[in-house]
């Protein structure tokens, strides 16, 4: 399934794919950073396809010692975040300095009846973990999400 | 049956190939050390549950057979699937005298998911009347799915009670009874956890989510009991053809969730100090003598307790539900078993006697007769296996076997396992189409979210049945009941 939020021409957008028990989840952009924001797209849409209003904004901060490694513990990172706060997050701004990664995520509390949420993310995973600039370019970060 | 709702032989994307394998006999399939591996591989599946299987299956056996301190062999359920580092239906077990390991990612994310099933006493036709109300009051009283919240809130001092004290500290608190105990693995209580070693941030994400299913996979089900396949070990569980049972698949919730994710990361960044090469990152391990293996297995212990409260305040919850409806009702624990975990046990290895760490990931123990851990009441016939089919296809009872102990050190299959991907489930069914198919046919569902009962689709789950019958004659664990069921409750 192909579900890029923006026009395939300009390289950035995020898409589902198969895992036996599970899903992936890949995002594309012209640097890792725009792929990250991507990616936390296509969590998203892992639990819901409705509409996640902005009301809200919530900083993270996270590092890891490589750039894979800090894209499971991004992804992670708003997991916690939609878990403790019972919200979802459906806009996305990502800055990496140094190995060092400062997140904002826009969302709203969950509202099962608009949201009906299908599954909750127990957590990202390093199976089919890939991190890497394409030949055409642009940056996909891709792994496996816990369901 | 309603056309379209059940399917045929599905074949996973990358099929495995029989020929790949030593085909030891029907139900055995071996691979030979080859590379790094340092035990062999070994599947327990027949002809077409292995070719349906992922080949993914195959890697990920032949990875965990390269782990240091593995003993005997990389052992493969009938129900495995393609999962994270370990397969999901792996067992390894690994001893601490010889480098062996213990591995966040042997146990998964969901520590000690795992299955409950409750005798209600009730039959088929006692239910009938009330089942649609039954299902609506069930619905409403147990939280589930995303967004859902639970009733009970911890603090800090109730939150490391908890993680010591596990299904005895639910019934502490008035959320189950006593006579539960005997019928939960470790008593109810897993020795050895250490609250310290969980990270605030774990214990944050459980503070109210006590007494919540979850979602995805998880589920409370009332079921009948559809055949019977063993008489007098269905008499010693108290179960006859028709009668009602309350079953309740769910884990360690958030805390789990968060200790897997933490350690995972841990054991990914320190293995190359201890010298462990891992073929895939999310092996990730560390010796069970070194000071991270240590804190993981405490924490992890931890996250047993957090599972076996939970699950037991929800049997609370149900027996709550049923008091309404059938006031004389006693809702009575047949067992309750866990199935992603690390427990060290006494196994035979070339005839003597060794304490290993027995990593289940999707895989449940299954003592056989005269175990010493089983109670009075089951010592004779051995422990209940109980195994989740999906929600149109139903489950099952097995009861462990002694030939399961030389086979897989005491361990069968935990579920039916995937044969689609959620993705494709999606692609392929409707979950109001599945509801009103499933309606039709007598089995009441009731969930937050439509998708997520068309991901759960029941043709999207292997047939439970060759699962079974595979591990029976592999001499994992022998069938007791088939359980049909009549409600069930998603998140």
């Amino acid at each position: 399934m192909n579900c890029s939020a923006a026009p395939r021409e300009s390289k950035t957008g995020w898409e589902h794919f198969p895992h036996d028990a599970d899903v992936g989840v890949r995002g594309r952009g012209p640097t890792p950073a725009k792929a990250f924001e991507q990616a936390a797209q296509a969590l998203s849409a892992v639990i819901t396809h409705g509409e996640i209003k902005p009301q809200t904004a919530v900083e993270v901060q996270c590092e890891a010692p490589d750039v894979e490694l800090l894209f499971v513990e991004w992804l992670n990172a708003i997991i916690y975040e939609m878990s403790v706060r019972k919200m979802l997050f459906g806009r996305f701004a990502v800055q990496i300095d140094n190995g060092r990664l400062t997140g904002t995520l826009w969302g709203e509390p969950v509202d099962i009846e608009r949201h009906a949420p299908a599954c909750e993310p127990k957590g990202a995973t390093y199976t089919a973990l890939r991190v890497a600039r394409e030949s055409d370019g642009t940056w996909s970060a891709a792994c496996i999400v816990d369901v | 049956m309603v056309s379209g709702l059940h399917r045929g032989r599905v074949t996973a994307a990358f099929a495995m190939d029989p020929a790949r394998f030593t085909h030891v006999d029907r139900t055995t399939w071996r691979i030979e050390p080859y590379g790094a591996m340092r035990v062999p591989a070994i599947i327990y599946a027949d002809a077409d549950l292995i070719r349906d299987m992922d080949d993914k299956v195959y890697e990920q056996a032949v990875n965990v057979a390269t782990l240091p301190g593995i003993v005997q062999a990389s052992y493969a359920m009938p129900d495995a699937h393609w999962g994270y580092g370990f397969p999901i239906g792996g067992v390894a077990a690994f001893d601490p005298n010889r480098g062996g390991v213990v591995s966040a990612g042997g146990v998964g994310f969901d520590i000690s998911c795992g299955v409950r099933t409750m005798l209600t006493g009730l039959s088929v036709s006692d239910i009938i009347p009330v089942q649609k109300e039954l299902a609506e009051s069930l619905f409403r009283q147990i939280p589930a799915g995303v967004g859902s919240r639970g009733a009970i809130t911890l603090d800090a001092i109730e939150m490391d009670a908890m993680l010591s004290g596990g299904a005895r500290w639910a019934i502490g608190r008035g959320w189950g009874q006593s006579r539960d105990l005997e019928r939960i693995e470790e008593e109810g209580c897993m020795a050895g956890a250490r609250p310290e070693c969980v990270s605030d941030r774990a214990k944050e994400r459980q503070r109210r989510e006590m007494g919540t299913l979850g979602s995805g996979n998880h589920y409370l089900e009332i079921q009948a009991v559809a055949e019977i396949f063993h008489p007098s070990a269905a008499n010693t569980f108290g179960i006859a053809k028709n009668d009602v049972v309350v079953t309740i698949h769910c884990g360690s919730r958030g805390l789990g969730h968060q200790i897997g994710t933490e350690f995972l990361k841990e054991m990914a960044v320190s293995a190359a100090a201890f010298g462990i090469k891992l073929p895939d990152r999310e092996l990730a391990c560390a010796p069970i003598n070194s000071e991270v293996g240590q804190r993981y297995l405490g924490a992890m212990r931890a996250a047993i307790n957090c599972a076996l409260a939970n699950r037991e305040i929800l049997g609370h919850y149900a027996r709550r539900v049923f008091g309404h409806y059938f006031p004389n009702c006693d809702l009575r624990l047949l067992f309750d078993v866990s199935h992603n975990t690390c427990k060290v046990e006494p196994h035979a290895v070339g005839g003597k006697q060794r304490e290993l760490f027995v990593h289940r990931k999707g895989a449940t123990r299954a003592f056989g007769p005269g175990h010493a851990s089983l109670p009075a009441a089951l010592r004779d016939v051995g422990q209940p296996v109980l195994i989740g089919g999906s929600m149109g296809t139903g489950s099952y009872i097995l009861v462990g076997e002694e030939s399961s102990e030389t086979k897989a050190f005491s361990s069968a299959c935990h579920g039916a396992g995937r044969a689609l991907s959620r993705h494709a489930a999606l692609r392929q069914w409707s979950g109001r189409k599945i509801i009103d198919e499933l309606a039709a046919e007598g089995i009441l569902i009731r969930s937050p979210s439509m998708r997520g009962v068309a991901e759960e689709a029941p043709g999207a789950y292997k047939d439970v049945s060759a699962v079974v019958a595979a591990a029976e004659h592999a001499g994992l664990a022998r069938r007791v009941a088939r359980l049909r069921p009549m409600i069930c409750i998603k998140g």
